[in-house]
């Protein structure tokens, strides 16, 4: 009875919505709290900035392959940056940090984790919109001015900054230390403030989401496993990000005030500076203990979304279910333990090193357990080689490349010659650069449908962006691993005129050339992407056969997402190719009672009384089958 | 029944409560750095703070211990239906975090005036000081504004629910805030030789 009652309310709430949501223009596209509309605003806001960092890293990809020649194309795109065609050697360097810092924060933090935890939350959970969808529209619009910030810098006298993503001082607090180091280093840490405010807010919101909103039914051990690294994810950025804030406040104050905390005993231009008494390796501590969290932020909502997209395209439960979620919980509770790794070279006490080398190469047994698991759940499965499954297998052939030389540099006796080389940027371009890229796109391609009212992308286009993408991304990285073995340093602008290294220069050249036919093929994506958007094929409902809740709300985006009552959950969200079932998959709103002649016994673990109706029901149809 | 799963449908407020104590967690963590930072500092580089801190602190540690006491009895008072109690101890609670305010301005004037003790200062411990005091009270800042948003509320006779809603909000900051001043005061406490 009371069902019943339920069921009258929410089709009379929801025709109550309806009337009061008058939405204008400027409350449905722009301040919108809606959380579908948010995540499609921070996608395509990460785009555009992935767009530009990747622009940003074809300049300085043509400067290292060569090194003598004069373009005069980029005096007249770059004006003052490029004089006689050629980079200016401080740009070079502008270049590269925000690129990184676009990469790593704008792209794979705010365009990653905005986009899919605001679009697959409330949808995967079953909930109406975030915890606070006032807190979940600000922290778009914190991201969207931390943006504008970030590029303006480009429009200023003496550039963006240029110490690097990670800003170590000296040179990021000293505004006379070099160009890269004045007004545009001021602008950047005003845009991480609010990035990093925007951060916050996103990640609160998705964890309070994650533990109260859940629809009847979905207890933590039947949530996706793309909402468990979401979950996580939100958790690691709430523990790391204002450790930033606290290393940038500090950073600010050195800057801007003339305390000492990280600098001592410096001489600029033959003079001495009456700094005293600071120490830059403080930075480093506080930089990389949000620093290593943070390449953690950045992997595992793409490895979420990978494990669901290759259960789903492999037609079979994921290999492993449980142990994928422990050994989330593994490398989060880990990746803050290690952090050390990085300053292995800075002197630090050998024992300490240690330590920190032996937490590090912990943190290989959960990656290994989750690759394994990715490779077991594809392993005899049915596999349907859509473009998201394409790119989510092509997650796990970087993550495995790439993981491998973590080992290499996890020992601090190998990363001492290593250190500050190529083979580090092949390593974590690898690792988290390419493997989260194409958990992003595997989203895209997959979770289109639901972000664009029903839409699909085109199949063609997408197989060729992944070939071309995938072909590339290991041309361009896999000879740095070589570079890096050699000694080629890292962030130099012309380290081909050193006799040393000038044999690198054939290499270079090759790479910037694969870099560029990768930029290339992102072009087919960004057509498929926008075309399709408009003139994309229509889906319909379900158009993977897939078991999360997602699929049961309407095509039509609706405020609140389903209309009359949010669906109860039965089951878990892996039941693909249960042997005795009609179909190949059984959504997780398909009740036990239902589907009698594919449960198993293990499915009654707590449901006493659901496991005595299953025996009932088994000595009736199947006679010859004995049950314990 | 069906009216309830309207309101809780309107009114979920769990999860924003829920909102808040993981932004205290997120600001507990800043605090948590900053001491962290100060023992690397301090350890590493032989540099210890060497201040006798002022009195001052004392009394403004007394300050906020009361605001607490009197926020947890205008909470009581709130759950009682007693609002006249309920605004008399928020306006208490927000003269005593005033005076906590004033009063940590106070010892900056102690430590420069009388006992030369700068923020820019070639021995960082102790511009740390500054910086754990400073961001302390951009939070009282933030608690008096919970607090204010609870008193209007007060004062506009809004829902019970909304009422204690805001009271729960601003108890949960206020007393963060002040648990983290006494985290502060005793660690400077015993890191001040």
């Amino acid at each position: 009875m009371s069902t019943l009652a339920v069921q009258d309310h929410s089709v009379s709430h929801d025709h109550d919505q309806e009337h009061h949501h008058h939405e204008t223009f400027l409350t449905k596209y722009v301040f919108s709290q809606d959380h579908k509309m948010i995540g499609k605003q921070f996608l395509i806001t990460g785009i555009t900035m992935a767009v530009i960092a990747m622009l940003l890293s074809i300049l300085f990809r043509i400067q290292l392959a060569y090194p003598d020649k004069s373009f005069p194309l980029l005096s007249t795109l770059l004006g003052r940056f490029a004089p006689n065609g050629r980079l200016d050697p401080e740009f070079y360097l502008s270049l590269v940090t925000i690129h990184g810092t676009i990469m790593v924060f704008f792209v794979l933090t705010a365009g990653l984790s905005g986009t899919f935890s605001n679009l697959l939350i409330p949808l995967q959970v079953g909930a109406r919109d975030m915890a606070s969808p006032f807190v979940n529209m600000l922290s778009y619009w914190f991201f969207f001015i931390a943006s504008i910030i970030m590029l303006s810098s480009f429009f200023i006298q003496k550039g963006p900054a240029g110490p690097g993503w990670t800003i170590y001082p000296p040179l990021s607090a000293l505004p006379k230390a070099m160009k890269g180091s004045e007004l545009g280093m001021t602008l950047w840490l005003a845009s991480m403030v609010l990035f990093v405010a925007s951060s916050l807010m996103g990640g609160i919101n998705y964890v309070s989401t994650v533990l109260n909103m859940r629809t009847k039914g979905m207890d933590l051990w039947k949530m996706p496993l793309t909402v468990w690294a979401f979950f996580l994810t939100a958790i690691l950025g709430i523990l790391s990000f204002p450790v930033l804030v606290a290393g940038v406040v500090l950073l600010i104050f050195d800057r801007s005030f003339g305390t000492s905390f990280y600098l001592s005993d410096i001489v600029l231009n033959g003079k001495l500076l009456p700094y005293s008494g600071g120490s830059p390796i403080l930075f480093q501590h506080l930089f990389w203990f949000l620093g290593h969290p943070e390449v953690y932020i950045v992997i595992m909502p793409a490895m979420g979304i990978s494990s669901e997209v290759i259960s789903v395209n492999s037609r079979k439960p994921i290999f492993g279910y449980h142990a994928m979620v422990y050994s989330l919980i593994g490398i989060s509770t880990l990746s803050f333990i290690v952090w050390g790794h990085h300053m292995f070279v800075t002197g630090m006490n050998p024992f300490l090193g240690g330590v920190f080398m032996i937490t590090t190469l912990i943190i290989a047994v959960p990656s290994a357990v989750k690759t394994f698991n990715w490779l077991a759940t594809i392993w005899r499965g049915n596999i349907k080689f859509t473009p998201a499954m394409l790119f989510a297998i092509g997650l796990v052939s970087f993550f495995i490349s790439g993981g491998v030389t973590g080992i290499f540099l996890g020992n601090a006796a190998l990363d001492i010659p290593l250190h500050d080389t190529y083979f580090v940027v092949a390593h974590f371009h690898l690792v988290m650069g390419s493997a989260a890229i194409f958990g992003m796109l595997a989203g895209v391609y997959h979770w289109f449908p639901k972000l664009f009212a029903g839409r699909l992308m085109d199949e063609k286009l997408g197989y060729l962006h992944f070939w071309a993408t995938f072909v590339c991304a290991y041309l361009v990285f896999f000879p740095m691993h070589f570079m890096g073995l050699d000694g080629v340093p890292r962030r130099y602008y012309a380290m081909t005129e050193f006799p040393a290294f000038n044999h690198w220069l054939s290499v270079n050249t090759f790479i910037t050339w694969a870099a560029i036919v990768a930029a290339l093929a992102q072009v087919a994506f960004l057509y498929n992407f926008f075309h399709s958007i408009f003139f994309g094929k229509k889906a319909t409902q379900n158009p993977w056969n897939a078991n999360t809740l997602e699929w049961t709300a309407p095509i039509e985006h609706i405020h609140g997402n389903w209309p009359g009552e949010i669906p109860t959950v039965y089951r878990w969200a892996y039941d693909y190719s249960k042997p005795g079932a009609e179909e190949d998959f059984i959504p997780q709103t398909v009740p036990l009672s239902q589907t009698m002649s594919s449960n198993q016994e293990h499915d009654f673990e707590d449901n006493p009384a659901g496991l005595e109706q299953f025996n009932e029901w088994v000595k009736v149809n199947r006679p010859n089958e004995e049950v314990k | 029944m069906a009216q309830i799963q309207q309101e809780n449908d309107r009114l979920n407020l769990a999860p924003k409560k829920f909102v808040l104590w993981l932004f205290v967690f997120a600001s507990f963590m800043i605090f948590a750095a900053l001491t962290s930072g100060f023992m690397v500092y301090a350890g590493g580089k032989g540099h210890g703070l060497n201040v006798q801190l002022p009195d001052a602190f004392i009394y403004s540690t007394t300050a906020i211990v009361l605001s607490s006491l009197t926020l947890f009895l205008a909470s009581r008072a709130a759950k009682r239906l007693e609002f006249a109690k309920q605004r008399l101890f928020l306006w208490l609670t927000m003269l005593l975090g005033f005076t906590f305010f004033a009063i940590q301005i106070y010892a900056w004037y102690i430590l420069t005036n009388k006992m030369g003790i700068y923020f820019v200062n070639p021995n960082a411990s102790r511009s740390f000081l500054y910086v754990f005091t400073g961001l302390h009270l951009v939070h009282i800042f933030a608690g008096v504004i919970f607090l204010i948003v609870a008193l209007i509320g007060s004062y506009r006779n809004k829902p019970q629910v909304i009422n204690l809603y805001h009271m729960d909000l601003a108890a949960i900051f206020w007393h963060f805030v002040d648990i983290i001043w006494i985290y502060l005061y005793v660690f400077l406490l015993l890191n001040q030789n």
